[in-house]
């Protein structure tokens, strides 16, 4: 590898780190504006210009805060169980193709950390080793609500990565490759975009994603009405802090992992025409280069309203009940994503792209017909 | 025995198949949300507004003087008396030969302190006074304090300015004056 490609490569993977930082934490202030607007209030303004420095007075407050270990708590687990979360969030963005590539006089630089042929497999991998930061979180501890949480946090994660894998397969079937960048390249039109070709396995992934972020509605690691705090009650300043940011991390990367299977990450309708004419006018390289930044623009468009989502359905949707969502888990969602994958597969064979949306053409006329049978509500008299 | 008529009868029917995909009662309830995300809000940011809290409310003591400049309160002490929180303190003196001026009876109060700790702003003293002196302004709100010693409120500051005299409004004209000073002056 040439040295200025190895250079290159160093400053987009700062840049990358950089803006994964950036983005959670200022989705830490995010979540609260949201939770504000949602709620008819106005959330925090005091800090700077519409409240834009209160993710520096939070992390200020934070670092001064008690760094408190309990002292039956296995002292070295207990510090270790944060950083697991952290480095785990951290790693996972490595693989993530967040443009096309940058063209830099005889060299075309894809915008990725790494490329690797099995980044969606390097994810998983990475995810799935997050819930141990968690684990050793609530067992080094030494409390039960702690261990309880973390016991919670980590069937409730084994349990929706297997749905949660199995509505990928799908996806990897259609594109033939694990790699992040085909899967994107596979979705070049805009009706090809996963989310027309696997509408069910669409509503699978987030779900799971969910599940995966411990977010509301699945966020029962930490319920404080029945486990005091969860995973983290004896957790404070900064180490709780570090696994509040891993959270915001996380849902940053599924954001951008979710836009990336199903929205065609950082394609765009009529991409094709507006680099073409941006190459005429500019020039093959600088119009290139515009194209891709464009790509980029409209790939963390795409993101940021994940993310956005993500706090819309923490802030409407109530918490499962523990066992509701091990029967959604495993009695819904992964005999769903298995019949998703046979009717892809079948679907293929006979090269027909659309094929699962017969499962949610049935899906809906079942709702509809179960509705119309169900014995009609009585009303009840409201408040006089 | 029905104590409202707001309870519902608890139903335990099996869910339809509808109602069992949960998905259409999330999304109803993302709609929901997202209509209030665009609505307009109640807040009424604090410090910089300020709401008009009404005729009859129990802010800041206020020792009034009369028309001619004079103080009204003679240190009697029933506000002392009637004050359940004992907030209240006076040393009373009598009024010399050319004082005529700046008090209105021949005893007054040489000290009139409150301790806003221990003040519950209950407005005893208020009706105590024989003299109509001591009055909680319904216009403004003790300041914050951070220091113990800036507690003890003496008569300079209870005691009214000339040149900003409060006067009661029990008119409803009086509504909706945003900051304090200037609502003082529109009701004189």
């Amino acid at each position: 590898m040439d040295l200025t490609v190895l250079l290159v490569k160093g400053l987009i993977i700062l840049i990358i780190f950089a803006i994964t930082l950036g983005i959670a934490a200022y989705s830490t202030y995010g979540e609260r504006k949201v939770a504000a607007f949602l709620q008819d209030r106005i959330g925090p303004n005091r800090a700077g210009p519409w409240g834009l420095l209160q993710p520096l007075a939070d992390g200020g407050k934070m670092f001064f805060k008690e760094d408190f270990i309990p002292s039956q708590a296995s002292k070295w687990l207990f510090i270790l169980g944060p950083c697991l979360a952290m480095l785990t969030a951290l790693m996972s963005s490595a693989v993530i193709p967040f443009g096309d590539t940058i063209k830099f006089g005889n060299y075309a630089i894809p915008i990725q950390a790494i490329e690797i042929n099995i980044g969606v497999l390097y994810i998983f991998g990475v995810v799935s080793l997050g819930v141990y930061g968690i684990m050793v979180g609530g067992w080094a501890s030494n409390n039960k609500f702690s261990l309880l949480g973390a016991i919670r946090a980590a069937s409730q994660n084994i349990s929706y990565e297997i749905a949660l894998g199995l509505s990928l397969i799908a996806i990897l079937m259609m594109s033939g490759s694990l790699s992040l960048t085909a899967i994107i390249n596979e979705q070049a039109t805009f009706f090809e975009w996963n989310i027309f070709t696997q509408p069910l396995g669409f509503v699978i992934f987030l779900t799971c994603a969910f599940a995966e972020c411990n977010r509301t509605p699945f966020d029962l690691p930490e319920c404080e009405t029945e486990l005091v705090g969860g995973y983290h009650t004896e957790y404070s300043s900064m180490k709780l802090g570090f696994y509040l940011f891993a959270e915001y991390i996380n849902m940053f990367v599924s954001s951008a992992f979710i836009s990336a299977l199903y929205f065609g990450g950082f394609h765009y309708p009529f991409m094709n025409e507006i680099g073409q004419a941006l190459e005429k006018s500019l020039g093959a390289i600088t119009g290139h280069n515009v194209a891709t930044a464009i790509g980029v623009a409209a790939y963390f468009g795409k993101i940021l309203f994940f993310i956005f989502f993500f706090m819309w359905v923490r802030w409407t949707v109530p918490r499962f009940r523990y066992d509701q969502l091990m029967n959604l888990g495993w009695k819904t969602f992964i005999p769903l994503a298995i019949l998703n994958v046979v009717i892809t597969g079948a679907g293929l064979l006979y090269n027909f792209k659309y094929a699962t949306w017969l499962i949610a053409i049935v899906m809906i006329v079942l709702a509809v017909s179960s509705m119309s049978r169900a014995p009609k509500r009585e009303i009840v008299p409201q408040r006089g | 025995m029905q104590l409202t008529n707001r309870s519902k009868q608890v139903s335990n029917k099996e869910m339809t198949l509808a109602e069992k995909m949960y998905l259409p009662a999330v999304i109803s309830g993302l709609a929901i949300t997202i209509r209030h995300f665009f609505r307009k809000k109640p807040t009424i940011q604090y410090p910089e507004v300020k709401k008009y809290l009404g005729p009859i409310y129990r802010g800041h003591h206020i020792l009034k003087r009369d028309e001619q400049g004079r103080e009204r309160c003679t240190a009697c002490g029933l506000c002392a008396v009637a004050c359940p929180a004992e907030a209240i303190s006076m040393v009373a003196a009598e009024r010399k030969k050319g004082e005529e001026g700046l008090y209105r009876e021949e005893k007054y109060a040489a000290v009139y302190e409150i301790n806003m700790l221990r003040c519950i702003f209950c407005g005893l003293c208020e009706e105590a006074c024989p003299k109509q002196a001591v009055y909680l302004r319904h216009d403004k709100m003790v300041p914050v304090f951070q220091e113990r010693d800036e507690v003890i409120y003496g008569k300079d500051r209870l005691v009214e300015k000339m040149d900003d005299r409060y006067i009661r409004a029990n008119n409803s004209e009086v509504k909706t004056t945003p900051t304090e000073p200037s609502l003082t002056r529109a009701a004189t």
